[in-house]
């Protein structure tokens, strides 16, 4: 009772509107000054770097729905975003000198993938657990390895060359990354890329955030928490899942799109099970099912291995006199180490979702 | 042939899931330190100042082998998994994969990125049987795992070890109520799964007679999901995947492009592989052999 009353009387200003929207102006003017203090700062690279972490904290904000709110265990989910970005590529380069605009092909993406969400979900709905996690996997992997050898007897995907020269995303003839002027600033194609996927990271949470807390949402959690209880509540569990899978996958899929068209070139490489495994971890690191919770695990491991990447090397000058291990690995061990400890230290993740 | 290996490497991953209901990811990588370790030992060995003879210097290293993945193993389990085991579902799941990666890394650093090749110990016979060919090393492979197999089956179904590793299965609770040690019994499946790795990865090695730091984890992946297809959980239903999975392959790399009229080349084994398993999958969802056992929640 007394821990109430003073939690009241410490967060009293959080329900001063005038505070509130002091509050949200503060983070929407960093958000916006960001990228300017990054390059001034530490180079621009590492705006580039932000770039992709956005691109990461839309597939981690896609994967959480279908994982953390369905609580279907999905270990293929790069596939969807490999689709997305196969779909832009093939729909905006040389390839099939296709150029069609970017407002056509976001919506295409988005349905394209979805569909491919909806076809890994019909034959896996009776599977529960770790079964449907090695379905999914293999799914990844098969949408991988068709990628890798389509080039042969038609060539449709350029085989494991992947496809170059995609047009980035361009608004009434200005593509969006050369370096622009506006208003006496230069906005270099980095700088506008972190714009643009701000403002559909915040669309995404904002659309996560309201699914979280709509009747879709709540039946969604109740299926993860127990799903013949949630059948027997009246909830069509297989028309929910399949929504799930396919919700995810649209989010993955405009992700792979964005990205391809930042990137300007795709390969299968970039569609191995490793990075399945990387949003999985910023799901859980973060806290599955907590939209924020989320955020802050993609975030934490899209940065964290750039500054280990950089750090590694300084670091062994100083304690060994010398580069004795190969930076790479000692980055790669030091990631690994970091995901043992903070799951020993915080089982359910950094952030954890309130309801249980 | 390759059957038998993703069947060895297959049943510690059925074992440790029987026993905790974790994906344990870095087995695949246990197997590779087995590989790599027999190798360190043979060049150690070799450089012995009393000659031995090569089967006595295979012979040590194996063992050794065993040894260190078994100290391994116990050593995973009890820094990662131990701690973990009343929390969610997916934290030990994160903390193996953490682990994959941690090893896959530090055994780069200890054996470098090359590929490594298996010394000649022994000279290839090629022996033709029946229109196929087999090599003497092949046959020994699968006169090993067998060997192997039978004694684990035995160990399972007839020891007191055995029965007190399906009562834990079966429900640890319960098991220790009854008196079995169920941290002892946890580590030993462990262990257990980890010297039938170190023997995976020796033999995997002889057979390609190439080894790199890498090659743990898509062993370790092919070998789940052969588990997976037998019914996880279920150590006969391992072996039987880890066959099943051996033969698939083969078969779809020699005959999918006939299959597809010559639309799909061999690049699509695994793609083969995979469709195999979703239809069984689909049709039988809990495996071949799996029996249909209540959510843990």
């Amino acid at each position: 009772m007394i821990n109430k009353v003073f939690y009241l009387e410490k967060f009293k200003s959080f329900q001063n509107p005038k505070i509130v929207w002091l509050g949200y102006s503060l983070v929407a003017i960093t958000l916006a000054i960001l990228p300017f203090i990054i390059e001034a700062s530490i180079g621009r690279t590492w705006v580039r770097i932000l770039d992709f972490a956005l691109i990461y904290g839309m597939l981690a904000l896609g994967l959480n729905i279908v994982v953390g709110f369905a609580g279907l265990l999905d270990l293929g989910y790069i596939a969807f975003y490999a689709v997305g970005a196969y779909t832009w590529a093939l729909l905006a380069s040389p390839q099939f000198g296709l150029h069609l605009p970017f407002w056509l092909i976001i919506p295409i993406g988005f349905v394209v993938a979805g569909f491919f969400g909806v076809l890994l979900g019909a034959p896996t709905l009776r599977l529960r657990g770790d079964y449907l996690a090695i379905v999914t996997l293999g799914f990844g992997e098969i949408v991988r390895i068709f990628l890798n050898n389509l080039d042969h007897p038609i060539n449709i995907t350029n085989g494991p060359v992947g496809i170059n020269l995609i047009d980035p995303i361009s608004v009434g003839g200005y593509a969006l990354t050369r370096t622009q002027q506006i208003a006496g600033v230069n906005f270099s194609g980095a700088h506008i890329y972190y714009y643009l996927l701000l403002v559909l990271l915040l669309a995404c949470i904002f659309v996560c955030i309201r699914l979280e807390n709509s009747r879709l949402g709540r039946a969604w959690i109740a299926i993860r928490e127990d799903e013949t209880a949630a059948q027997a509540m009246g909830i069509n569990t297989r028309n929910m899942k399949l929504l799930a899978f396919a919700m995810g996958a649209s989010f993955g899929g405009v992700a792979g799109g964005v990205f391809a068209s930042f990137q300007g070139f795709v390969s299968p490489e970039s569609f191995i099970l490793l990075e399945s495994i990387m949003v999985l971890c910023m799901v859980v690191l973060g806290g599955m099912g907590n939209v924020w919770g989320v955020v802050l695990g993609t975030l934490l491991l899209a940065i964290l291995p750039e500054i280990l990447r950089d750090i590694s090397s300084p670091i062994q000058e100083s304690l060994l006199g010398g580069v004795w291990i190969d930076p790479e690995s000692l980055r790669m061990v030091l990631f690994g180490l970091a995901l043992i400890l903070v799951m020993l230290v915080r089982p359910s993740g950094l952030w954890p979702s309130k309801k249980h | 042939m390759l059957g038998s290996v993703y069947a060895l490497v297959a049943l510690g991953y059925t074992m440790v899931y029987g026993i905790l209901g974790l994906i344990n990811f870095a087995h695949g990588e246990v197997v590779m330190i087995g590989a790599m370790v027999v190798l360190t030992m043979i060049g150690f060995l070799s450089g012995f100042p009393a000659p031995l003879s090569n089967g006595a210097i295979l012979l040590f290293a194996v063992i050794t082998a065993i040894l260190v993945c078994s100290m391994l193993a116990f050593l995973i389990e009890r820094v990662a998994y131990r701690p973990l085991r009343n929390a969610p579902r997916l934290a030990p799941l994160i903390t193996a994969i953490g682990m994959s990666i941690l090893l896959q890394n530090i055994a780069m650093i200890i054996w470098g990125r090359q590929y490594k090749t298996f010394p000649d110990l022994f000279s290839t016979v090629s022996y033709s049987f029946g229109g196929a060919n087999i090599t003497n090393v092949q046959v020994f492979i699968i006169i090993i795992s067998i060997l192997i197999m039978s004694a684990l089956l035995l160990t399972i179904n007839f020891t007191r070890i055995g029965r007190a590793m399906r009562a834990t299965a079966e429900s640890p609770q319960i098991a220790s109520l009854m008196g079995v040690n169920v941290n002892y019994i946890i580590s030993l499946t462990f262990v257990l799964g980890a010297a039938l790795a170190a023997v995976a990865g020796v033999l995997v090695f002889a057979n390609y007679s190439v080894a790199h730091y890498s090659m743990g984890f898509m062993l370790g992946l092919k070998a789940f999901t052969a588990a997976v297809l037998g019914g996880i959980g279920n150590m006969a239903g391992a072996m039987l995947g880890g066959i099943l999975l051996g033969l698939i392959e083969s078969i779809g790399a020699g005959y999918i492009s006939d299959f597809t009229g010559g639309f799909m080349g061999s690049h699509y084994q695994d793609v083969f592989a995979f469709l195999v398993l979703i239809g069984v999958l689909v049709l039988r969802p809990t495996g071949i052999m799996g029996e249909r056992v209540a959510d843990r929640t």
